[in-house]
């Protein structure tokens, strides 16, 4: 690719992330790193997420690392008796919990793709991720 | 500045509660404000009322409790998370029809919300994660 090309790509890339950054403001951003069914670190940050929302506060969420799987259609109940979380992840839409955020890098590693969850999410780079901690007054990591 | 404590690890298992113990105190010889510690997910095992570790060993439990008392410090402890777990005061063990209760002052059991407020009233809310 061209000198120029480059230049075109990066500033398109600043322009879309300007973009993305403007609709990630909000009061709480909850990052969930952990899947469904190893602890509950998943279920308690949605807890605080739905919380926050009912309480009138903007939420976001951002799924990193494995707590992407969270997303994966069909997490259910499973044999083990531990509530699944996708009947709280289906409510988040009643909440107005809408900004879902997940880590690019972990969708490839995990080899998942957008189409594969249950839920419209937006994917983000590790740019976008410090832009989103710096755009919500509160971030909360579980 | 103003800060709060999130603490999510459980006592003894995890360094988490001694790390945010000696974080807490730190902050306060700063001069810094400690407004609340929030105990959820297993951090809520640091508020058993009943916890006998060794004499050799810190005593965590003791160790909030202080802090309540020098400084004002507050005690929450999510009711979800400490109920599934059981850790209830006498109001809630009396409700459920349990003999014992595992919680007293100064831990006050609490809801969510208050984790929120929490962290939009403080400068910083720092996480102490198992």
């Amino acid at each position: 690719m061209s000198k120029r090309g480059f230049a075109k790509e990066a500033e398109e890339e600043v322009r879309a992330m300007n973009d993305t950054q403007t609709d990630l403001q909000g009061d709480l951003l909850v990052i969930l790193r952990h899947g469904p069914h190893g602890s509950s670190l998943l279920r308690e940050g949605l807890d605080m997420a739905l919380v926050a929302a009912a309480f009138g506060r903007r939420v976001s969420l951002l799924f990193m690392g494995t707590g992407c799987t969270a997303l994966v259609s069909g997490q259910g109940q499973g044999p083990l008796g531990q509530k699944g979380t996708q009947a709280t992840l289906n409510m988040l839409e009643m909440y107005d919990i809408e900004t879902l955020l997940v880590e690019s890098e972990a969708m490839h590693a995990l080899g998942l793709k957008a189409c594969d969850l249950s839920l419209p999410v937006i994917e983000v780079s590790p740019a976008q991720i410090q832009a989103a901690m710096t755009t919500h007054r509160l971030v909360a990591t579980f | 500045m103003r800060y709060g404590i999130l603490l999510l690890g459980a006592p003894y298992s995890r360094q988490a509660s001694h790390s945010a113990l000696r974080f807490a105190r730190a902050l306060v010889a700063k001069g810094h404000i400690l407004d609340s510690v929030f105990f959820y997910h297993d951090g809520v095992y640091n508020a058993a009322r009943l916890a006998a570790p060794p004499q050799d060993e810190p005593h965590l439990m003791d160790g909030w409790k202080a802090l309540h008392d020098e400084h004002g410090v507050k005690l929450d402890v999510c009711i979800a998370a400490a109920l599934r777990r059981g850790l209830l005061n006498e109001t809630e063990a009396s409700r459920h029809g349990k003999e014992g209760y595992s919680i007293e002052a100064p831990f006050a059991l609490t809801g969510l919300g208050q984790l929120v407020d929490l962290g939009l009233r403080c400068d910083r809310l720092i996480t102490f994660a198992p």
